[in-house]
């Protein structure tokens, strides 16, 4: 790890002037401090956002369900609130990583990274969430642009994600057997504004998988994705799996997604 | 009468009191006055000529002590590292060992070879020195594939040998084999990959050299199963320091697996630079380097045939393979594709003729040695997978197949084609105990009813041998290996009746401090509180050949027992003295000595004070109670059995679910019968790794390491693995006063050929190993 400076302040206005050009915030650290530990980040300075008690917690507010940036995985896993307004939601963040990441990592930290294989994307996606930060609100669509690319400009900072309540939702992963890290997960909620199918995993960034979402619309049951397929084209491919393959899991998991969905 | 924690018993082991309290002692926990660290710059490249190094901007940088590269080792005069057994091959030409120098001279030949070794105040100063290291590279074309490295116009990695080849060797009768063939009712042919593996000890390898330069003495502290073999190597080929005058110890080790059997470049670079600057240096290796530079394991290509009567008998056998030696040969990587293999392949059977073929060659990946089971596993894989080919071919069930062709319990002595003498066994005995286990007739309506639920379910067998207790001298010798593989052993009782074995095993996870104590419990009636283990150092045990081969109760126990033996016929001398009888009349039983037909008896330690107080004592007889032994047995030993996987498979996504597994395995007499079962266990873990998970990727163009962490290299968890159903037949070995057999590699021996034969079993198709999600899927829904 190369030296840096290291700052942690206590409220967001203070830790957006505190980032500079070479900076980097510090969130829970899960893909940061192992990417310095092998000397492939230099920042100059970590600002540490663990000290900023206004981004953590979670509360529902009528239809809506209100994550702080700073919310750790397990938080998620465990709330009460959570598990009762979208219990996908929940089922997912238990099944990020390990016990050790889900102790340490964030909501913020995991969206902000937009890692290609994070269960998180897939959710937000697929329940048409909202990304807030201390200069604005961003819908996930627009949130999410490439790999490891998101919206945020320079010194933004997510403050929370806002959640609309489905009538149901479900997510299926197919975790990568060594990292554990999503191969493909698909994420399938029945919302007020209808059927939304949101794909981690099997591409550069979570995308939509439209006519999944159109089938749905009409027949919400694991039949009626079994037998839409995915073109694989323009899929990921490594030594984990191929496009083909990750195009059939996207099927497979589509339909296990809605048979969970509650 | 036995005896409380004697043998036989499942005492809890001794030594995890201070590992689950975290008061082991691990070798980077260790710290010297003065110490400096060392850290190696490493090859980016998988070929490359180096055309020069600029050290001048690392050798000024904060905190730098100081930086040597190859040339300076050379300069020195420290030797290359040694392969230390001879393969000749086929032509009675002997085995290609190119130089390999513990850090690179004029050309690096794998991604992570050593290029300079850089020593500093801290570590982070020496990796930031490190980075400021010049190094001109011209840039080769690698190969990193062993089919492609011994074809034509590959790359060529050592201009010493030719077309990539270190040897061509053979085993066996290749006429009467060719002849079998040709007249056979039947031929089965099956082609296997047995894939590359990388070891992955929970401790990484670690290295603390010291130099006195009072008395010239150097010690090195290093994660080694074998300190002696390590310091001989290192005095005798390397001239590092006469061996009086270097200590080599091995502290609590976290796992081996074979991969610290060997003396690496790492290590030896450690103790030399030591001296070089006269301070302590310490050298831990992170876990990339542990993927890039651990020896790794398996990697052969395999073509194979069995030849069948009509009526199911097996005629003859005959293997070709494809070995992978990586960039350099590794201290012991020539035997484990011949001696540890080819002589292992008549299996539990009888086999009228067998014919085993191995072209070892050089690639530019990292050097391939042993790896638990080293050769055997990969016997197995192809005997069994064979098996199983054969009964399908002939329609036959294939355990009946199996069974019809065992090698009888009446049969022993038995002389293999390949070399071997099986010593004893009863193949039929545990192959129906796993069947019987396994619930193995009622299969069918187990697979009837995963259908019903769209799944498909396969049961797989593997009857494995393996040839372990690794020795006799005299045999090995005769084979080409360069050292002598018997054991020695020190009880000492301390006047108060204490005792203390030292073993020139080594336990880095294997339970030698509680397995052991209960031998002396058993046989010396000392409580085995009162036992104490030492090992792994050099300048307190005798000498040792270290741990590998399931070779430490076999050899070393038996090393303990013949020095007991020793203890008990001075303790009878003494025993007659004091209870005024003849020596003759002195019975003995459990540390207790008794004069026959009367009531009077001594302990054991009550003899014990009295030969360290020899106030009234046998005019002839030395005073004290120590004895060493040194045991090298007659035969190595032959533990074998039958494991039966059997599999639940997804066809959506062809994800493999291990629904049972049953192990029956002969061990000979098991001393702790826990300690056996976890070890079963770990090996069928790491079995199931081999054939479901675990593989070492190279990019074939760049020759770059695909899997060097834990993100891309996957290993077992607990919930990749079945709970496992674990019985021991036991016949005991007549081969060792113990009457064991070992246990450490039957697990990851047996385990990937019974997997495999499961899948294949589910999905009607052959597949290679690791059987991953995707390549089960594509073969269900290939044509």
């Amino acid at each position: 790890m190369y030296s840096f400076d290291y700052e942690r302040p206590s409220g967001v206005n203070e830790a957006a002037s505190a980032i500079g050009e070479d900076d980097k915030f510090l969130a829970g650290g899960q893909t940061l401090i192992p990417t310095l530990k092998l000397r492939l980040a230099q920042p100059g300075k970590l600002v540490d956002l663990s000290g900023i008690s206004e981004l953590k917690g979670i509360s529902v507010n009528g239809s809506e369900l209100s994550v702080g940036a700073m919310t750790r995985h397990v938080d998620v896993a465990d709330s009460a609130d959570v598990k009762s307004a979208i219990p996908a939601l929940a089922q997912l963040a238990s099944h990020i990583g390990d016990a050790q990441v889900r102790n340490r990592g964030t909501i913020g930290g995991s969206i902000s990274n937009n890692d290609p294989a994070a269960d998180y994307p897939a959710a937000l996606v697929g329940l048409g969430a909202t990304v807030h930060t201390n200069k604005r609100s961003i819908s996930a669509e627009d949130f999410f642009v490439d790999l490891f690319e998101t919206a945020l400009e320079d010194g933004e900072l997510v403050t929370k994600v806002t959640f609309p309540i489905p009538e149901k939702a479900g997510y299926a992963k197919f975790p990568n057997p060594a990292s554990r890290f999503a191969l493909t997960g698909v994420f399938v909620a029945k919302t007020a504004s209808g059927v939304r199918v949101a794909v981690t995993g099997a591409g550069p960034c979570v995308f939509r998988q439209t006519d999944m979402e159109a089938a749905l619309s009409s027949n919400f049951s694991p039949d009626a994705v079994s037998g839409i397929k995915t073109e694989a084209s323009g899929l990921n491919a490594d030594i984990h799996a191929s496009a083909d393959y990750r195009a059939n899991l996207i099927t497979v998991m589509a339909a296990r997604a809605v048979k969970a969905a509650s | 009468m036995s005896v409380e924690n004697g043998i036989g018993a499942s005492v809890r082991r001794k030594e995890d009191q201070r590992f689950i309290t975290g008061n082991g002692h691990y070798l980077d926990d260790m710290n010297r006055a003065g110490q400096a660290y060392g850290y190696f710059l490493r090859s980016p490249y998988a070929f490359a000529k180096i055309k020069n190094i600029d050290l001048s901007a690392a050798k000024s940088a904060p905190g730098v002590v100081d930086i040597f590269t190859g040339a300076d080792m050379v300069a020195d005069g420290i030797g290359g590292l040694i392969c230390g057994w001879g393969i000749t091959s086929k032509d009675g030409s002997p085995h290609k060992a190119p130089p390999h120098n513990s850090m690179a001279v004029d050309a690096v030949r794998h991604v992570g070879d050593q290029v300079a070794f850089v020593i500093a105040e801290t570590l982070e100063q020496a990796k930031n020195a490190a980075e400021l290291i010049e190094v001109g590279y011209e840039v080769l074309t690698p190969v990193t594939n062993i089919a492609k490295a011994l074809a034509p116009g590959a790359p060529q990695i050592h201009e010493e040998a030719p077309g990539n080849l270190c040897y061509d060797w053979e085993l066996g009768d290749k006429a009467a084999v060719d002849a079998a063939f040709a007249n056979a009712a039947h031929v089965s042919k099956i082609d296997l990959v047995n894939n590359r593996l990388s070891p992955n000890p929970m401790e990484p390898r670690a290295a603390l050299g010291e130099y006195d330069a009072g008395s010239g003495e150097l010690t090195l502290h290093t994660t080694s199963q074998n300190p002696h073999v390590a310091r001989l190597i290192m005095s005798a080929f390397l001239g590092i320091a006469p061996e009086n005058k270097l200590r080599v110890v091995a502290p609590d080790v976290g796992g081996g697996f074979g991969s610290k059997i060997f003396v690496y470049a790492e290590e030896t670079t450690t103790i030399w630079a030591a001296r070089k600057i006269n301070r302590p240096v310490k050298w831990t290796a992170d876990r990339s380097e542990a993927f890039l530079t651990d020896a790794h394991g398996r990697d052969h290509v395999t073509h194979a045939e069995l030849a069948t009567d009509n009526d199911g008998k097996i005629l003859a056998f005959r293997v070709s393979t494809k070995a992978n030696m990586g960039a350099y040969l590794s201290t012991f990587a020539s035997a484990v594709p011949t001696y540890l293999y080819g002589t292992l392949l008549s299996g539990q059977y009888k086999i009228p003729s067998i014919y085993c073929e191995v072209q070892a060659g050089f690639t530019n990946t990292t050097p391939v040695d042993a790896y638990r089971g080293a050769g055997r596993p990969e016997a197995t894989y192809v005997v069994e997978r064979m098996m199983d080919t054969a009964a399908k071919d002939l329609k036959m069930d294939p355990t009946e197949f199996r069974l019809k062709n065992f090698i009888q319990p009446d049969a022993y002595p038995y002389e293999t084609p390949v070399i071997m003498t099986y010593d004893s066994g009863d193949y039929p005995l545990a192959m129906n105990l796993a069947k019987e286990m396994i619930d193995y007739n009622g299969f069918a309506a187990r697979k009837a009813q995963s259908e019903a639920n769209g799944k498909l379910r396969g049961i797989g067998v593997a009857a494995y041998i393996e040839a372990c207790g690794i020795a006799p001298s005299a045999a090995v010798g005769s084979l080409g290996a360069g050292v002598g593989l018997w054991e020695s052993a020190e009880v000492r009782f301390n006047p108060t009746g204490s005792v203390t074995v030292f073993t020139g095993s080594h336990s880095h996870g294997q339970g030698h401090e509680t397995t052991f104590a209960q031998i002396i419990a058993d046989k010396l009636g000392v409580p085995i509180d009162s036992v104490e283990v030492v090992h792994g150092d050099t300048s307190k045990v005798p000498f040792g050949m270290g741990t590998y081969g399931s070779r430490s109760l076999a050899v070393g126990g038996s090393a303990i027992v013949k020095a007991v033996d020793k203890i008990v016929e001075k303790s009878k001398k003494i025993a007659a003295h004091l209870m005024e009888a003849s020596v003759e009349d002195i019975e003995h039983e459990h540390g207790v000595f008794s004069v026959a037909g009367t009531d009077k008896k001594l302990t054991m330690g009550e003899i014990a004070f009295a030969a360290y107080v020899p106030h009234n004592y046998p005019a002839d007889l030395e005073p004290g109670m120590a004895e060493n032994a040194f045991y090298d047995p007659l035969n190595f030993t032959f533990p074998a059995g039958t494991h039966i996987a059997e599999v639940e498979i997804d066809p959506a996504t062809g994800v493999v679910d291990i629904v049972d597994w049953a192990a029956a395995d002969d061990f000979g007499n098991v001393i702790n019968p826990m300690i056996v079962e976890g070890q079963v266990h770990g090996g069928v873990a790491q079995g199931i790794g081999q054939a479901l998970l675990e593989g070492v990727i190279y990019d074939e163009e760049s020759g770059q390491l695909l899997t060097g962490s834990y993100m891309d290299y996957c290993m077992p968890r607990a919930d990749d693995l079945p709970n496992f159903r674990v019985a021991t037949t036991n016949t005991p070995c007549p081969s060792n006063p113990l009457g064991v057999k070992g246990c450490g590699e039957a697990g990851a021996i047996a385990g990937p050929a019974a997997l495999m034969n499961a899948i294949v079993n589910a999905i009607g198709k052959d597949i290679d190993m690791p059987a991953t999600p995707e390549k089960v899927w594509r073969a269900i829904n290939s044509n």
